[in-house]
C-alpha cells in the first residue's frame, strides 16, 4: 500500500485528520545502571554487567543512582516540564525480560510533568504530558524459527546487561497531526536530549526508542477515533513510514465499513507494513502499587536550579545563535541549514570557523551539505582546519569544486586542508598564468570578446566556461568573472 | 454489605501471579484477602482530610547512592545456577506474547 510515499499519504488521507503522540524511550549517559552500580555500557558481552539487584536475586535491595536523577531532571528543564517530587511504583508483569517479576517506574507522580517542545521548521508546540524514570529491561532472543521471531521459536535467550539501565521516557500528548510532524519531534528530542548531556541519543542503538499512538478522524472532528500502538520504530525513516501506513490501514477499514481494533501492533521495515502482534493476554493489568524499596524523590529548588545552571546551550539557542551571524533567516533554506547544522551538533565547528574570520554564509553551506553527508568521519575535522579551508576558498585559492574535494579527504584523513591540497595538487592558479588563460581565450573567440566588452553581460559564463575548461578546472569561477570584468573596463 | 472481593478476582489474581490454587486454597485465599480488605476499608472510613498522603512509611527521601561502578557477578558462577544457559545467556522456555 504505501511503500515510501509520505507526500501521496496527504492526498490519501484528504478529508481525514491522523492524531499522534510518541513515547520515546531515552537511556541515560551514566557510568553506572538506575539501581545498582554494575557497568551501563552498549555492546558488552552477554551477562557481564549483572548483579543481585539486576538480577533480582531475594534479599537485594535497590538504591538509586544520584546522577540518573539529575540527568533526569534536566531533560524536563530542558522540556519545560514542572519538576517536582515524585515517588517509584511497581509495574507487575510475568515475562522473562524483567527476573523480578516487575519493572520499577514511575506511575501517579512523575519527576517532570506538563512541559512542552517547539518544532522547529513547523513553528509547532507539542505538549509534552510528563517524562518519568524508569529502568530498562533484559534483552531476550528468540531461537529455532526463522529469523530469531517469536513465531516457531523454540526457545528464547536472555541477557541482562541492559536489565536497570536508566531510562527516561517522555510521553507528548497527541498533538502531532503527521508523519513529517513526528520526524520533527523526534529529531529535535533527539537534539535536546544529546545537547543537555543526557543521552548519546543513538537510535541505531536503542538508546532512543520510539512506539507511536495512532488513530484517525474526520477532518474537523474534535473527538479522538480508536488509537493503535506501534513498536519496533528504529530509526526516523521506520517512524514516518509506519506512521503514515497506519493511518491510512486504519482509514481503509473506516472507509470500508469496518471497526479499528484498539492494539498493539509491531512495524515490520522489510514488508513496510504493520502487524497485530501475537500475544497471550493483549488486557494488561499491571497491578501498579507504591515500591516499598524506595523513598520518594525530592528535589529542592536549589538543586534544580543548580542542574538548570549546568545544562548546555540547547538547540533552540544554538540556532538563535546561528542565526544572529546572519541578517533576517527566520526561515528559508539559510534557516534550513540552521536546523540541519544544529540537529547534527555541527553548530560549534561553524561558530568556530566563524571566529576564526571563516565566511558564515559558506561554512554553513559546506556544514550543512559536504559534512552532514560523512558524519560518520566528523570527527576528524578540527574547527581549525574546517576554518582554514573555508577561508582559503574564500580567498579563491580552491575553487567551490576542489573545496569540496578537500572537505572530503579531509573528513577520511584528517589532515589539513593545505597539505590535503597539495597532495591533489589543487595549487591556486598564479595571476599571470590566469592572464595568459585568459589572453588566450580572447584570441580564439573574437567576435564574442568584441560582444562582451560592449557590455553583453549573458556572455560572462560563456568565457568563464573557456577559462576553466582550459585551467583543467583549476581556476576559481569568482577570480575568473573578476578577471573578465576588468579587463573589458 | 457486598463482598470486599469475589473468588472469580481471586482466581484472576492467582493467574496473573502464575499461582496454581486448589478449590481448597482459592476459597481459604478468598476468605483472608477479604478479611484484609475489610481492615482497609474500615481505615477507609476515617477522616483523613487533615493528613498529607503518605508515600513511604519511613521519613526519609532522596536515598541517592554516587554514579559509581562496582565490580559485577562472575557470569559463569551466575549462570551456573540457572536451570540451562546456552552463549552465555539463560535459556527460557518459548515466549508465547510479545514484552508487555
Amino acid at each position: 500500500m504505501v511503500e515510501d510515499s509520505l507526500s501521496s499519504n496527504a492526498e490519501f488521507l484528504s478529508g481525514w485528520e491522523m492524531v499522534v503522540g510518541l513515547e520515546v524511550h531515552c537511556e541515560l549517559k551514566t557510568r553506572t545502571k538506575l539501581f545498582c552500580g554494575c557497568m551501563n555500557a552498549f555492546g558488552q558481552e552477554p551477562n557481564t554487567s549483572i548483579c543481585p539487584v539486576c538480577l533480582g536475586l531475594p534479599g537485594s535491595l535497590p538504591v538509586i543512582n544520584e546522577h540518573a536523577v539529575e540527568l533526569a531532571i534536566r531533560i524536563g528543564l530542558a522540556l519545560n516540564c514542572r519538576v517536582d517530587e515524585s515517588i517509584f511504583h511497581r509495574k507487575n508483569y510475568f515475562y522473562p525480560d524483567m527476573p523480578k517479576d516487575y519493572q520499577i517506574s514511575q506511575y501517579e507522580k512523575a519527576i517532570n510533568e506538563n512541559g512542552y517542545l517547539e518544532l522547529p521548521l513547523s513553528k509547532k508546540r507539542v505538549r509534552i504530558e510528563r517524562a518519568h524514570i524508569e529502568e530498562d529491561t533484559g534483552k531476550t532472543t528468540h531461537v529455532g524459527g526463522d529469523g530469531g521471531r517469536i513465531h516457531g521459536a523454540v526457545h528464547s535467550l536472555v541477557d541482562y546487561n541492559r536489565a536497570g539501565i536508566p531510562l527516561v521516557e517522555i510521553v507528548s500528548a497527541p498533538d502531532l497531526r503527521s508523519a513529517e510532524e513526528a520526524r520533527e519531534y523526534v529529531s529535535e528530542l533527539r537534539s535536546i536530549l544529546v545537547a543537555s548531556g543526557a543521552s548519546d541519543g543513538k537510535m541505531e542503538e536503542g538508546s532512543l526508542r520510539v512506539d507511536a499512538n495512532v488513530s484517525v478522524r474526520r477532518s474537523g472532528s474534535r473527538e479522538f477515533g480508536t488509537r493503535c500502538e506501534i513498536k519496533n520504530l528504529n530509526s526516523l525513516r521506520s517512524l514516518g513510514r509506519a506512521i503514515a501506513y497506519e493511518a491510512e490501514r486504519q482509514v481503509e477499514l473506516i472507509e470500508s465499513g469496518q471497526v479499528v481494533v484498539q492494539q498493539t501492533r509491531h512495524w515490520n521495515e522489510d514488508q513496510g507494513v504493520t502487524t497485530a502482534m501475537r500475544s497471550k493476554e493483549e488486557a494488561y493489568d499491571y497491578r501498579y502499587f507504591p515500591e516499598p524499596d524506595l523513598v520518594p524523590l525530592c528535589p529542592s529548588k536549589e538543586w534544580v536550579s543548580e542542574i538548570g545552571s549546568r545544562i548546555g546551550l540547547l538547540p533552540a539557542d544554538r540556532r538563535k545563535r546561528l542565526t544572529s551571524l546572519f541578517e533576517g533567516v527566520e526561515s528559508g533554506s539559510t534557516f534550513d541549514q540552521i536546523v540541519t547544522v544544529v540537529g547534527l551538533g555541527l553548530d560549534e565547528l561553524v561558530v568556530g570557523a566563524v571566529e576564526g574570520g571563516a565566511d558564515p554564509r559558506l561554512a554553513l553551506a559546506r556544514a550543512a551539505n559536504e559534512v552532514a553527508a560523512n558524519m560518520v568521519n566528523q570527527a576528524n575535522l578540527s574547527v581549525e582546519a574546517f576554518g582554514e579551508l573555508i577561508k582559503m576558498e574564500s580567498a579563491g585559492q580552491l575553487s567551490a569544486t576542489q573545496a569540496k574535494t578537500v572537505l572530503g579527504k579531509m573528513l577520511e584523513s584528517g589532515y589539513r586542508p593545505q597539505e590535503v591540497a597539495a597532495s591533489l595538487g589543487f595549487e591556486a592558479l598564479d595571476t599571470a598564468v590566469l592572464e595568459a588563460l585568459i589572453d588566450q581565450v580572447i584570441s580564439t573567440s573574437p567576435k564574442e570578446w568584441e560582444r562582451f566588452s560592449s557590455g553583453e553581460d549573458q556572455l560572462t559564463g560563456f568565457f568563464v566556461g573557456q577559462v576553466m575548461k582550459l585551467s583543467k578546472g583549476r581556476a576559481d569561477g569568482k577570480v575568473v568573472t573578476a578577471a573578465l570584468h576588468s579587463r573589458r573596463a | 454489605m457486598p463482598e470486599s472481593i469475589s473468588r472469580k478476582e481471586v482466581k484472576h489474581v492467582a493467574s496473573l501471579a502464575k499461582l496454581a490454587l486448589s478449590d481448597e486454597e482459592e476459597l481459604m485465599y478468598t476468605d483472608q484477602l477479604a478479611a484484609i480488605l475489610d481492615h482497609a476499608r474500615d481505615i477507609m472510613a476515617l477522616d483523613t482530610a487533615k493528613f498529607a498522603p503518605t508515600a513511604h512509611p519511613l521519613e526519609l527521601n532522596n536515598v541517592f547512592r554516587s554514579d559509581v561502578e562496582k565490580a559485577s557477578l562472575d557470569r559463569d558462577e551466575v549462570l551456573s545456577q540457572a536451570p540451562a544457559s546456552q552463549d552465555g545467556r539463560f535459556v527460557v522456555p518459548r515466549i508465547l506474547g510479545e514484552a508487555p
